[in-house]
């Protein structure tokens, strides 16, 4: 990382995630010859995303990840150390799964939790692990706002996201002392393939715009960002409605 | 020697901090235990801290605090030599020097550096064009490798080649113990000092041109926050060492008075940087108008003239929790054109340097790191802000173009790809590294940043 905040190596967990693909786009724009290491599963979808990084100068690896592989998180994470610091890891996978399938269905409901909770809690231990090794390291979360007060149209989302927040958050503190940072990033509704098909909320935003909070988040140093920036008022309001009240709101 | 403990360091400029494990050596054997000792993220000798960048620290790594190696060891007046501890700071050995009529032939913008540090990065002052740099008046220094064992280097020789690798070489050789410098007889601490104003950049540039031949100190200030009549005005200072006959009567019994050490500081990193385009505008008017409407010469005394921002402590947190990165560039006398350029680049941008140093290089030595070239050098210090990295990137295209570089003891953000461009001698460098550290035990953030301890794929793919 250079006094201007920009990184050298970004290791993107989930590494075909739009919004994970939007940052590092964003960064190989600043940092000529960024290193990009993407950790996913095997397939067309990362073929592709390697290929366009490599077409805007970025040096691009790959390596095989499964977020519910519990042993993978530790070995991707040395394996993308093995070719140089990571200045920035970006944990970027998630699942929005069926709302009302994943309350009902413990299948899907173990998915959803899973992929948004527990593998985020094992990406962070490997990378806290990291960051003690390197003495250096921003570790960026992408939460969602949808973590912020349970809603009924899609509260298991919104549980596992409220998980993943508070122990990013935390491991932040954790960090600190040893040289590492969060960023713990809550966009509201982004237009991705994770909502395809389902109706924009108010304030949407797409993925270059998570991206540029993240690129501008963490040269600035902060350690949360809400994007856009207006929902962090909206949410603080919402989180102090009354039950009664919140309940018939349209959300 | 302390276990060592984990600990957050950053450099002048407060960018890019990183964690690494301090230790505080003392004897030759704790400094060779500690470097045998260190693992695989290995060691670096840091003094005081004042490079601007990541130079000084070593993420993951160990640090070894060298400043509890101080001290004068031995002073020959007559042979105007003196022993020194690589941890001690100018400040410290200067106010020994003057003790007894001596100064050091070469000082830079801080006396807040240790020996150490000014050989590591081959430091300059305002006399380069006729005295050289730091490393120019090194006689020997003992330098601890990475077998631990201890050579006294010599400049010409034994291993002439590792000696000036040492100089300016950024603590990735060893670890300097110890040195002896040559040093010069003044009359008194004082410096006869002649200002002129000028009304632009160009008269500036012609200015120090001239003074080249006339003085043996020479620099300049000049705006670049204001805008319009004030655009490019400048300040240019000369000096030399002040004859006793030249003191006032009353300082003439105490010819080598120096100031008691300094007690103003900044208390505190404020939630902004203080540095911007108002308070540049005002700093910038304030200085200008310092100096009087028409050339006059006054006595002044050397810590004033030499190191005038020591005067005030920690004033580097001024720029806020951001901090700033300062931009020092050296270009040939042939590219003399790309100062006014820079300048004017850095007018346009919108980013605020409050402080611009312009200052004309002599020869430089065989140091394949050292920054000093014949030419052009100019230093800005900028607050780090939203858009600084790409004008960065512009200046280094420009540099670049000129065959220039900049200042290692200065970046905290040069892309790694450049530095073969600006380092011809690179290579050198690298070979030499391979001979005395071939595990690559000496290690620092500025050196994993540039490629310095591996070739980058970049380096080698994409020139």
């Amino acid at each position: 990382m250079d006094a201007t905040g920009r990184p050298q190596s970004l290791l993107l967990l989930g590494g075909t995630s739009e919004i994970g693909l939007a940052v590092a786009d964003a960064w190989a724009e600043r940092s000529p010859g960024l290193r990009v290491v993407l950790a996913a599963r095997p397939g067309e979808r990362r073929d592709a995303a390697a290929a366009r990084l490599e077409g805007r100068g970025c040096r691009v690896e790959v390596h095989d990840f499964d977020a519910l592989d519990d042993g993978a998180h530790v070995r991707v994470v040395e394996k993308a150390r093995a070719g140089g610091d990571v200045d920035v890891a970006v944990v970027a996978y998630g699942v929005l799964g069926d709302p009302e399938l994943a309350w009902q269905d413990p299948e899907e409901a173990g998915r959803v939790a899973r992929t948004n909770y527990t593998a985020p809690v094992l990406s962070g231990v490997a990378l806290g692990a990291m960051v003690r090794a390197q003495g250096h390291g921003v570790v960026v979360a992408l939460s969602s706002v949808a973590g912020e007060r349970p809603r009924r149209s899609n509260f298991v989302y919104g549980s596992s996201k409220a998980g993943m927040d508070a122990f990013y958050t935390g491991l932040g503190e954790a960090l600190r002392p040893i040289g590492g940072r969060v960023l713990v990033v809550r966009p509201g509704f982004v237009r991705s393939r994770m909502t395809a098909g389902l109706d924009a909320a108010p304030l949407a935003v797409g993925p270059e715009e998570v991206a540029r909070a993240v690129v501008d988040g963490v040269a600035a140093g902060r350690e949360q960002v809400w994007v856009p920036r207006p929902l962090r008022p909206v949410m603080s309001t919402l989180r102090h409605l009354p039950r009664p009240v919140f309940r018939r709101l349209p959300l | 020697m302390s276990a060592g403990a984990p600990t957050v360091l950053h450099g002048w400029g407060r960018t890019s901090p990183s964690v690494a494990t301090v230790r505080t050596p003392v004897t030759a054997d704790e400094v060779a235990a500690a470097v045998r000792g260190a693992g695989d993220r290995g060691v670096l000798a840091r003094g005081l801290g004042r490079s601007y960048g990541d130079p000084a620290q070593n993420a993951g790594g160990t640090v070894l605090d060298m400043t509890h190696r101080r001290g004068v060891r031995r002073l020959d007046v007559d042979a105007a030599v003196v022993e020194v501890e690589a941890g001690t700071s100018l400040d410290e050995l200067l106010r020994v020097l003057l003790g007894v009529g001596l100064t050091l032939p070469v000082q830079p913008g801080t006396r807040q550096v240790s020996v150490g540090g000014a050989i590591a990065a081959d430091v300059h002052g305002k006399n380069h064009h006729v005295a050289g740099s730091f490393g120019a008046h090194v006689r020997w220094v003992d330098l601890l490798t990475a077998d631990g064992a201890v050579q006294r280097l010599r400049p010409d020789g034994p291993d002439p080649e590792l000696f000036w690798g040492t100089v300016g070489g950024m603590g990735l050789t060893g670890v300097v113990l110890r040195a002896e410098l040559s040093v010069r007889r003044v009359e008194t601490s004082s410096v006869v000092v002649t200002s002129e104003r000028h009304g632009d950049l160009g008269e500036v540039m012609d200015a120090l041109t001239r003074l080249d031949h006339e003085a043996e100190y020479s620099v300049a200030w000049f705006d670049s926050v204001s805008r319009g009549r004030g655009s490019g005005r400048g300040v240019v200072l000369s000096g030399h060492d002040a004859r006793l006959d030249e003191l006032p009567v009353a300082q003439r019994r105490t010819p080598y008075a120096v100031p008691p050490p300094r007690s103003v500081a900044v208390p505190l990193v404020p939630p902004v940087s203080l540095v911007n385009r108002l308070s540049g505008r005002a700093f910038n008017e304030l200085w200008f108008r310092r100096a009087p409407r028409h050339p006059g010469t006054g006595v002044e005394h050397a810590f004033g003239f030499f190191q005038p921002l020591d005067g005030v402590a920690s004033w580097n947190r001024l720029y806020g929790p951001r901090g700033l990165a300062q931009y020092q560039l050296a270009v040939p006398h042939d590219a003399a054109a790309v100062v006014p350029e820079v300048v004017a680049a850095v007018a346009a941008s919108g980013h605020v340097s409050c402080l611009n140093v312009l200052k004309r290089f002599g020869p430089g030595t065989p140091s394949p790191l050292s920054f000093p070239m014949p030419g052009w050098t100019l230093a800005l210090d900028l607050p780090v802000a939203p858009g600084l990295a790409g004008l960065l990137d512009r200046l280094d295209a420009m540099v670049l173009e000129a065959g220039g570089r900049v200042y290692l003891a200065k970046d905290s953000r040069t892309p790694a790809h450049h530095l073969a461009a600006m380092y011809p001698d690179l290579p050198r460098f690298a070979a030499l590294r391979r001979r005395v550290d071939p595990e690559g035990r000496f290690a620092s953030d500025l050196a994993r940043r540039l490629g310095l301890l591996t070739p980058t794929p970049a380096r080698e793919a994409r020139p």
